[in-house]
């Protein structure tokens, strides 16, 4: 997200699902569409059908690729030199859609003399810290730029805990200041010049050589999408986990951003990039965060740090002299308004001094380890199964084991729940239930037809489910399970005066219950995230309508109008092919972000075929098929007056980018990433092959984790590790399979974990079809039967032959089908910006047979 | 009573329809009377648990029992389709490996026991107040701090979004808990 | 009442699967055994008595560059087989005990209330769809969801198909429909693509069209399906006369030695 939300403004997909049906060609790439979005994928089918192109490039022929017009096998984790390349035949061939770059893209802006590029420093930017290990971003700035706040060891736009989700997205250093730009395009300087530089060495060569892909196949693909640009013509971009789990994630999607601002398939319809999440409300658990650095609506959580002492600090730090970001105070304040009610006043800064303070990696892998070392007492787990979908599950379950008390809440018993009997530790003799201290409480919950709320989904539209029937014996919903926790821990505050539970009295947590089970009232909880007027309850209608000055109350700003006065999550009369009547998109329903982008800059419509929203001069409004992301009065021809001015009314009337300071795409990303305001090609952490552009070799910025309990293979080129390893999902199965492993009728349509490999490899290695496999990484030994499938291929990577196994992850030691842990196989790394692991291209060992079984004869700690 | 039988009879209903006796003159009276199960049940709009799509789902019950779960026409993004997984979403409900009631494994056991509900609640919130009490850090170095890292949380994806906001309510305003993240991250 | 039928397209096929979980819940049917097959990503293997549908999956090897929707080749097709609804049926005509009927919308239905698992429907079916539960004793196959179609509502696989590559509807606008699509599909380049649906043999044509491509064959679709009774008069007559030769062969050995006695 935070690749989509530095480049656009908001870390989400940018369109919606059924908008696919208007692309001219499509690209799904670090995604499996047709098998982990079948339902959605009806709309690709749909534009197919019409005439659109589907490109899918992936290391295995998958059921997308079926569908697809062009397959293009590659090699894991080089999917930053295809895009970069991708990009360099753009520019090479001066396919860009030019007035849409020089207009609505920092393209123009120019950069400052101090910076440079991996070009020039081998692999890294300027501003590297050794020492530190991280950048200093400031040579990354505008020239002109205003560095916001004063304090010594400030980094533009990071923080130093990581926060890869905060509103430093937003770039509060990015302060444009007295920028230039050069709307010629021709500066040295400027971003246009820079980006060209940077990917020059990309090139269909460099494509063939190092990810497999021949230079006729590259050539077709690119010819293909970039046809899809220009008034006429867009493109969309598919992506999912393919691309997020590596360790530099943020900065391939960075790289899909980039081609798709140069294209001008940003805001469009058929156009944009489609995040495709794989929860149910995934997208809603970043926008509502049960996250460490963020709080709801990407507000960033203070940190502890000179910046964020006081209030006043933090506001001045996080707010942004123009754009949507200018009003930070007033989300914030409305936020806490929301949570300690009358007990935040301004006397008291509105309560911010009751919030914790962030002082490190409190992510999942930060704690996890802490936990590994014993210095955690509790931890809560709902809905979440980290004993399978965790990585390097060896290190994750012997880690709750080092726990005094450990809550799990699920449907059924996970093997998370079941990790102190059950787990390979156990088996293996490493773990016993007589030795582990951890106090356990499994408690049952409630399925989606027991419990009413909302999901957002992937398109970030809230969709409101209603309760059928009530859920069986003591099952409840984690809305009752933490009202009534809630309800106690404040129970015991008001009898503990002490200051440190202030917050707790003052928080409000007065929610109507009803019926036998006391279940509590959601809509009131979607009331208040939605907002209402402090004095007299009335429901808010609009983000304009949040103040900074405690008469609003707002649990989450991007959701305000999803509860008007009436429940629009709810709605199911759907208008149009874009959804508006059913459920709410956030923000203020506009279902394509960014549509100003989709008129010119005087506010007719690109063309009447990509028609969306347009200027209606009559009615001096912004109209057309989709709500405008826009201000609805602000006239195409008003002046920007970025340099000078405040607020959201600074943009203009032509600068569709309203979350952004300077009101444009971000092609260069000044502030807000830690590793780098361009992707760049990096190895995975785990490589067969040294970096072919740069003598960096892999991503400076991430946090490896490398300790004696999550070790990683030499790289590059582990002898003992000679093959690619990637790690896929099912259609037939979800996530860590506690929803589908537990189902006859899911389970037999996949009864057993197995491995995708080429004929070449089974010779080579000598599996069987049908037989077992036994797969290794440093971390673990995993078998799998064999599936010898030709969708699977050798590459030839720089000369020699390489191979790539798969693997999906679903299965586990509990359920109707059970099997080896697949992501025991991975190591913990953090990708630096949201610290997620690479599952998607490492290296391991494979051997024909079954794996070793009982305690180890020989003491290693390793195995 | 005897006209009755007879005409059920379907050598009778052949004769009279002159019909050669594969049609649905030879039906039993079961299956003329076959009606779907969901006829004239209770209909509830809701949206499938498992990816991101979010197709819409109808959910069918009758005095408190799911009967069936099936795709919503009416929605403009899934078109009254399901996948495999979405179309199983009644087995999810229902299946006999669902929990019932309160799992509980005391420390050191080999098994589990069964706990009341109430109880249940009682015992977790008595050992989140006494961690918290114990490894609460009010401020450091004279600066607000307000935080415990000794408890954590996981989880969110799954779960609604007004479960989210009351988990970060509670537990990172009100109780100071940094520790907490779940399946997203981009 | 019109007559309904689906038409299976296969080149809009997923291979998802949703079909088989959706026709499994409407109808409650068991799972039919957790082995993994090894094929492709078949692991239902064939329909039977708690099967009523099974996506095939067809596999080649793929050329790079070719994507499964080029004309140029079919690398890796799905379809979802189901009972065909025979327009002349085996199972109806073997049925001795009237289970099997025809309903008002042309499917064949068999009754559970009637059957007596004598299984000659099983042989009789020239597709190997009926089958019997051996637990139970009586044999079952699809419906055709007769209890929704009686209120006007879809199958439950067509329903649920995300891609709906499993249209429901009436049989002629079905068959027009096909039709069409198989142009349009030979315009695309798919030269191989065809429509299934044998009318030129006993069977007389199907009620549950495919459009497949490459070789039927792959997708269990005989090409010369024929109903066991289309041999009955041929069977007949071959034991006719057999049984008259052999009477008269009798006959003339019981005279002739009759005769010899008398010398």
């Amino acid at each position: 997200m935070p690749g989509l939300g530095t480049s656009f403004g908001r870390g989400a997909a940018t369109t919606a699902q059924q908008d696919l049906s208007n692309a001219d060609v499509i690209l799904i790439m670090g995604s499996s569409m047709a098998e982990n979005h079948p339902v959605g994928f009806q709309w690709v089918v749909e534009a197919r059908e019409k005439g659109a192109k589907v490109i899918h490039v992936d290391p295995r022929f998958t059921r997308t690729s079926a569908m697809a017009d062009i397959w293009v096998p590659l090699r894991a984790g080089s999917d930053i030199l295809f895009l970069g390349a991708l990009i360099r035949y753009v520019l090479e061939n001066n396919k860009q859609f030019g007035d849409y770059v020089v207009n609505y893209t920092n393209a123009p802006m120019i950069l400052r003399e101090d910076f440079r590029d991996t070009e020039d420093l081998d692999g890294l930017f300027s501003g590297w810290n050794r020492k530190k290990e991280e950048y200093n971003p400031e040579t990354w700035l505008y020239q002109g730029a205003a560095i916001n706040v004063g304090h010594v060891d400030h980094k533009p736009g990071q923080a130093d805990f990581g926060g890869g989700h905060g509103k430093d997205r937003g770039g509060e250093a990015q302060d444009p200041g007295q920028y230039e730009e050069d709307r010629t395009l021709a500066h040295p300087r400027c971003v246009f010049q820079v980006l060209k530089r940077h990917f020059s060495r990309y090139t269909p060569e460099i494509v063939e050589r190092f990810c497999g892909v021949p230079t006729e196949m590259f050539l077709k693909v690119a010819e293909t999408f970039s046809s899809a640009s220009g008034p006429d013509k867009t493109g969309a971009i598919c992506y999912a986990v393919g691309w997020t789990q590596h360790s530099k994630g943020v900065q391939i999607i960075r790289a899909a951003a980039i081609l798709q601002l140069l294209l001008g398939n940003i805001g469009r319809p058929g156009g944009g990039v489609l995040a495709l999440r794989g929860h149910a409300s995934i997208q809603g658990s970043t926008d509502i965060p049960t996250l460490y650095d963020i709080l709801p609506g990407y507000l960033p959580m203070p940190f502890f740090e000179a910046d964020s002492k006081t209030f006043k600090n933090y506001i001045k730090k996080h707010s942004v002299r123009t754009g949507l970001w200018s009003a930070f105070e007033k989300y914030f304040v409305s936020l806490m308004k929301a949570y300690y009610g009358g007990g935040a006043t301004k006397a008291n800064d509105w309560g911010f001094d009751w919030l914790p303070r962030v002082t490190g990696d409190h992510s999942h892998f930060g704690y996890w380890l802490d936990m590994a070392d014993g210095k955690l007492e509790g931890l809560f787990v709902m809905g979440q199964n980290p004993a399978v979908g965790g990585a390097n599950g060896r290190l994750e379950r012997k880690a709750l084991a080092k726990l005094k008390w450990l809550v799990v809440r699920d449907m059924v018993e996970s093997e998370t729940a079941s990790f102190w009997y059950d787990s390979p530790e156990v088996k293996r003799g490493e773990l016993s239930p007589g030795t582990i201290a951890t106090e356990i409480f499994l408690f049952p919950a409630a399925g989606t037809a027991e419990k009413e709320g909302t999901f957002t989904n992937t398109q970030r539209l809230l969709q409101y489910r209603n309760k059928a029937v009530d859920p069986p014996g003591d099952a409840r919903s984690d809305t009752w399970f933490m009202y009534h926790l809630g309800r106690r821990m404040k129970q015991k505050a008001a009898q503990d005066s002490e200051s440190h539970n202030d917050g707790l009295r003052a928080l409000t947590w007065k929610y109507t219950v009803k019926g036998e089970h006391e279940e509590p009232d959601v809509q009131e909880v979607l009331k208040e995230i939605n907002g209402y007027t402090v004095a007299d309850g009335k429901q808010l209608a609009h983000i304009k309508d949040l103040r900074k000055d405690g008469s609003t109350a707002c649990g989450a700003w991007i959701y305000c109008g999803v509860y008007p006065e009436y429940n629009r999550a709810n709605e199911r009369n759907p208008k149009d092919l874009l959804g508006h009547g059913w459920g709410f998109a956030w923000p203020n329903d506009c279902r394509i972000i960014y549509n100003r982008a989709s008129a010119r800059p005087d506010g007719k419509p690109w063309s009447e075929r990509k028609k969306l929203v347009w200027w209606d001069e009559k009615k001096k409004q912004w109209t057309g098929l989709d709500t405008p992301d826009y201000e609805k009065k602000m006239a195409p021809d008003m002046p920007a007056k970025i340099h000078t001015g405040r607020g959201s009314e600074a943009l203009g009337g032509a600068r569709p980018f309203t979350l952004h300071p300077d009101g444009v795409g971000w092609i260069w990303v000044a502030s807000g990433l830690k590793d780098g305001p361009l992707p760049t090609h990096y190895e995975p952490l785990e490589s067969l092959l040294k970096n072919p552009l740069y003598g960096q070799q892999e991503n400076p910025a991430v946090d490896k984790k490398a300790r004696r309990d999550n070790p990683y293979a030499d790289s590059p080129g582990d002898r003992r590790y000679p093959y690619i390893l990637s790690t896929y999902r099912l259609t037939e199965h979800h996530t860590a399979g506690g929803m589908t492993r537990t189902l006859s009728h899911l389970a037999e349509l996949q009864p057993e974990l197995f491995t995708e490999v080429s004929p070449e490899f089974a010779a080579e290695v000598g599996l069987r079809h049908g037989e077992y496999a036994t797969i290794t990484t440093p971390r673990a030994t995993i078998e799998a039967r064999v599936l010898v499938t030709p969708r699977v291929r050798p590459l030839r990577i720089n000369g020699r032959i390489v191979h790539q196994v798969g693997l999906p992850y679903h299965w586990g030691y509990s359920g109707q089908t059970t099997g080896d842990v697949v992501n025991d196989l991975l190591v913990i790394s953090e990708e630096p910006n949201v610290r997620i692991m690479e599952t998607k291209a490492l290296v391991c060992d494979v051997k024909p047979g079954r794996r070793p079984r009982g305690k180890p004869a020989i003491e290693n700690p390793l195995v | 009573m005897l006209i009755d039988l007879l005409s059920r009879w379907p050598l009778i209903r052949q004769l009279q329809t002159g019909a050669d006796g594969t049609g649905t003159e030879a039906m039993s009276t079961n299956t003329r009377n076959l009606r779907p199960k969901t006829l004239g049940a209770q209909v509830t709009p809701s949206i499938c648990p498992y990816c991101g799509v979010g197709c819409g789902q109808l959910v069918f019950h009758r005095e408190g029992k799911l009967i069936a779960i099936e795709g919503d026409p009416k929605s403009p993004i899934s078109r009254g389709h399901l996948c495999p997984k979405g179309a199983d979403t009644l087995e999810l409900h229902t299946h006999p490996g669902r929990l019932k009631k309160v799992k509980y494994r005391r420390p050191y056991s080999r098994s589990w026991e069964e706990i009341d509900l109430e109880i249940a609640m009682d015992m977790v919130a008595d050992r989140l107040w006494d961690s918290r009490q114990r490894t609460f850090q009010e401020s450091k170095d004279g600066d607000v701090l307000m935080q415990t890292t000794a408890i954590a949380h996981l989880g969110g994806a799954t779960l609604d979004n007004e479960e989210n906001y009351l988990i970060k309510k509670l537990f990172s305003a009100g109780l100071g808990m940094v520790c907490i993240s779940n399946q997203a991250r981009i | 009442m019109s007559v309904t039928a689906f038409l299976t397209d296969s080149t809009l096929c997923i291979g998802c699967k949703a079909c088989e979980v959706a026709c499994k819940e409407w109808n409650q049917l068991s799972e039919d055994g957790l082995d993994w097959s090894g094929y492709s990503y078949d692991n239902t293997g064939a329909l039977g008595a708690s099967t009523w549908r099974h996506v095939k999956f067809v596999e080649e090897t793929p050329t790079p560059g070719v994507g499964g929707n080029a004309g140029e080749q079919a690398t890796w097709v799905f379809s979802s087989d189901v009972c065909k609804h025979c327009e002349i049926a085996g199972c109806l005509e073997a049925c001795p005990t009237g289970a099997l009927v025809r309903t008002e919308f042309g499917g064949v239905f068999l009754q559970p209330d009637v059957c007596n698992g004598c299984a000659y429907c099983v042989v009789a079916c020239p597709f190997g769809v009926v089958d019997k539960n051996h637990e139970d004793g009586r044999a079952f196959k699809c419906t055709f969801c007769y209890d929704r179609q009686k209120v006007g509502l879809q199958p439950a696989c067509a329903k649920a198909c995300p891609t709906e590559s499993i249209k429901f509807g009436e049989i002629n606008q079905l068959r027009a429909e096909a039709e069409e699509r198989v142009r349009v599909l030979e315009q695309r380049g798919m030269q191989d693509a065809s429509l299934y649906d044998p009318t030129h043999t006993s069977v007389g044509g199907i009620h549950t069209m495919f459009i497949v491509r490459g070789d039927a064959r792959s997708y269990n679709l005989p090409p010369n399906p024929e109903v066991p009774t289309h041999y009955l008069r041929k069977g007949w007559t071959s034991a006719a006369i057999s049984a008259g030769l052999l009477l008269g062969g009798t006959l003339l050995a019981f005279l002739t030695d009759g005769a010899r006695e008398r010398r």
